[in-house]
């Protein structure tokens, strides 16, 4: 048992918990930025695969580690706009059309890889991003290991989230989209287009979402292959109410569930086989429902969220 | 008359077969007060949105301060220095006061919100107009008043030079009412113009310079407030005289329902019954007035069934019922009129028909053996259209597309249709026009006549004058003793809202 508890407090394992919470935290704040809009994007599995393939591919063809972050979050920004274009201005079911998104999206990725790559029958591999230890502060014990050993890529994750913050709590763009969440005829009266706010969070959200994907193929792992995303978008969105749409308790719940999923695999080894492998990789989920039951109840819904918006309408 | 600083012309809108707006034209003038008046549905609000840009008018144009508006933008109109105080709040209830009034007035894209300068231009404003309200509050904290209060601020804000203000008194008490007619005042003396729609003739009377009257979409008059009378404007309004319906003296019969030393469980902030009596008798109109949230909520839960005493004795036609319930309420004949007739009495987005039948739908009279008869809650609400006189295309329309005073028409005629011999009415005739409220009395009063028990709640002192023949006053979940018609005076009536007992009457 004791066994067990060790594993929390090495430093490897708070460094494999880091790593896994990165590009669920990229996820996660772009699908907190939509639902701050009021547009709820359950594209996010699907331009989450687009984003992992779309960086992989710009650096097998030669291209650099940073163009391919920029390509993905390309990629997904163009789904972004597809996805806005269907459920703002034209108002359309917000769950079809995510679901809609998600299928379009993963089976393109799937053919466009087909085609570039006929041949292959084992994944081909970049050179990913590697760590990069912050001089100093890698060498402070465990949560200096496991903060400041890591890729530049999740290095960015962090900042993403506090740029999240501070676009959303400090800046006028953050007052017009979150107040296009909760009541969109406010931002209307004040002379602001709701289309233009719902519109570009959905887009930049999806941007955020693809760079989340990309980091799988490109800091995570070395090369793509099929199902990779394995339902981690699906996780993302449960994050976005665990964190009560804020950035700050969003990112605690994206390394909480990380730090589930890395401590399962470790039981997994140390548990030599007695108990069936499935019931330890049931456990980040089980956890985080649990976590969400606590948690979810006392959550305050953004109020536009989900509703079109139709100018003029009664 | 001083210049005009907006030129309405022509103005014309229609949606599908209605035309709300037809070829309205109108001057506002520097530092004028001009009341919109009429009733629901004659075109009010339809004409200030396209004002303000939220609609696009079919025809007709739009000067202000000599420049031609651009249509369909509420960006040129608040640039142009028109604000509009909304009847339903436009206010993000997720952030602070600042937040809501700053949005929008800075550059989308400066890298930080300026705060501290926000904050200095609101406590100004605040100050000078008597506008107050903490800027830091979450919006989701603020009572209506202070809510208005922050629609207001936004619109200077901005330097509004023209205020809307779409039924501002609607959702106020009357002293909140006062205070924002002293600022009204303060703002007109600034050069500001004002534009104040409203149905309530009493309050046209008092702020306005000028009335203008819509009906069915058509400017009907206009007139100076000084010159005009009351009732030359609600001829105006209505197209004919309104007249009250006369009050015939009671014939009071047996107490339908008996009420004990009732007391109810506390729920959220609602004020408890607290050791309540009372009695309803057959015949009876009783009154029951009172500050909002002193205990009327619950009484109006308890006879509606959808609260159960705590304590006491609660007979209904001399039965105590073991358990209580919005079902046997009604079984035990007790008619509802609720109070928020768009959140209790309907269901905005079923039909006519639905919804008339939605009390009684698993009578013989509308299903049969499990299944909906179609025909007959379709037939029935064809009836109550015509018999209670509804404006309402067919029994299929949604009705949240209709107007309050025909969907109170629609919810009095489910009420009644069976021959209640209990009727609850609260707020029955809250935010009606005169002639619907005319016509709301008038049926209550037909009721009291075939010998039901009436409790009529209201906020609206004059109304329950009017038609009681028995008032009592609530305050602090306590009932003071009954008065007989005529007994209390306004005057009396107020004191004892505010919570002040009476010496015991000498029996």
């Amino acid at each position: 048992m004791s066994e067990a508890l060790d594993i929390l407090f090495t430093a490897s394992f708070w460094v494999a918990a880091i790593r896994i919470a990165s590009p669920l935290i990229f996820a996660t704040m772009g699908e907190l930025i939509c639902e701050r809009a009021g547009v709820l994007n359950l594209g996010i599995e699907g331009i989450m695969t687009v984003g992992a393939f779309a960086g992989w591919f710009t650096v097998y063809s030669g291209g650099d580690l940073w163009t391919g972050v920029a390509v993905a979050a390309l990629a997904g920004g163009a789904f972004g706009l597809l996805h806005a274009t269907l459920t703002v201005p034209l108002g359309l079911s917000q769950h079809v059309v995510g679901i809609g998104i998600t299928l379009l999206a993963t089976s393109l990725t799937y053919f466009t890889y087909r085609l570039a790559l006929p041949q292959v029958t084992t994944p081909p591999k970049i050179e990913p991003f590697q760590p990069l230890p912050i001089p100093g502060l890698s060498k402070i014990p465990v949560l200096g290991e496991a903060l400041f050993s890591q890729t530049p890529l999740t290095y960015l994750a962090f900042a993403t989230v506090a740029a999240v913050a501070w676009v959303l709590y400090r800046t006028p763009l953050g007052l017009a989209v979150r107040a296009a969440g909760e009541n969109p005829a406010a931002v209307e009266a004040q002379g602001i287009s709701v289309t233009g706010i719902r519109m570009g969070a959905v887009m930049a959200g999806s941007a955020l979402m693809a760079v989340g994907g990309a980091f799988l193929t490109m800091s995570a792992f070395n090369s793509f292959f099929f199902q990779m995303i394995n339902g981690r978008g699906w996780i993302c969105i449960a994050l976005v109410v665990f964190g009560s749409w804020r950035p700050g308790k969003a990112l605690l719940g994206a390394i909480l569930f990380a730090a589930f999923d890395a401590y399962q695999v470790r039981l997994q080894q140390i548990s030599g086989g007695v108990v069936p492998y499935q019931l330890f990789l049931m456990m980040p989920y089980i956890l985080s429902i649990a976590a969400l039951v606590l948690v979810a109840r006392r959550a305050t819904y953004p109020r536009a969220l989900m509703i079109p918006y139709q100018k003029g309408e009664r | 008359m001083p210049s005009p600083v907006l030129i309405l012309e022509n103005i014309t809108k229609r949606f599908g077969p209605l035309t709300a707006n037809d070829s309205i034209s109108f001057e506002l003038g520097r530092g004028e007060v001009v009341a919109l008046l009429g009733e629901n549905g004659a075109g009010k609000t339809t004409l200030m949105n396209i004002l303000f840009g939220h609609y696009v008018a079919d025809e007709g144009t739009v000067e202000a301060f000599g420049r031609p508006l651009p249509p369909g933008q509420p960006r040129a109109a608040l640039e142009a220095g028109i604000g509009m105080v909304h009847q339903h709040f436009t206010l993000a209830d997720n952030m602070t006061v600042l937040e809501n009034i700053a949005l929008g007035t800075q550059g989308l894209l400066r890298p930080k919100l300026d705060r501290k300068a926000a904050l200095a231009r609101i406590r100004e404003l605040s100050d000078s107009f008597g506008l107050s309200v903490d800027p830091a509050a979450t919006v989701a904290t603020l009572s209506v008043g202070e809510r208005q209060r922050v629609e207001i601020l936004k619109a200077l804000y901005r330097d509004a030079r023209v205020l809307i203000l779409d039924e501002p008194t609607a959702v106020l008490t009357p002293a909140e009412t006062e205070a924002l007619f002293r600022t009204l005042k303060l703002l007109v003396a600034e050069g500001l113009s004002i534009i104040f729609i409203s149905h309530k003739l009493a309050e046209v009377m008092a702020v306005s310079d000028r009335v203008l009257v819509l009906r069915q979409g058509r400017l009907a008059g206009a007139r100076a407030t000084a010159g005009a009378t009351r009732a030359e404007l609600a001829a105006l309004m209505v197209g004919q005289e309104v007249v009250s319906p006369p009050v015939p003296p009671a014939v009071a019969g047996p107490a339908l329902l008996v009420l004990e030393d009732v007391t109810t469980a506390r729920r959220g902030n609602a004020t408890p019954l607290d050791g309540v009596t009372l009695s309803l008798h057959s015949g009876e109109i009783t009154g029951l007035a009172g500050v909002s949230g002193n205990g009327q909520a619950a009484l109006a839960g308890l006879l509606s069934g959808m609260e159960a005493p705590l304590s006491g004795c609660f007979e209904v036609q001399g039965r105590a019922f073991a358990k209580w319930s919005p079902a046997t309420a009604l079984k035990a004949g007790i008619a509802r009129i609720p109070e928020d007739r768009h959140a209790v009495g309907t269901i905005g987005d079923m039909s006519v028909a639905e919804n008339v039948i939605a009390e009684r739908y698993r009578s013989p009279r509308f299903s049969r053996a499990g299944f909906l008869d179609w025909r007959a809650a379709r037939r029935f609400a064809e009836a109550l259209i015509r018999d209670y006189d509804v404006k309402c295309p067919s029994p299929d329309a949604r009705i949240r597309l209709l107007s309050g005073g025909n969907m109170q028409k629609l919810i009095l005629g489910r009420a009644l249709d069976p021959d209640p011999v209990i009727i609850l009415a609260n707020q029955p005739t809250r935010g009606l026009d005169v002639g619907a409220v005319a016509y709301v009395h008038g049926r209550l009063l037909e009721a009291r006549a075939r010998g039901a028990a009436i409790l009529l709640i209201s906020e609206d002192l004059e109304e329950i004058l009017a038609l009681s023949d028995r008032v009592v006053v609530v305050s602090k979940g306590r009932l003071s003793l009954p008065s007989a018609r005529g007994e209390r005076s306004l005057r009396d009536l107020g004191e004892l809202m505010a919570g002040h007992r009476e010496a015991a009457h000498a029996p």
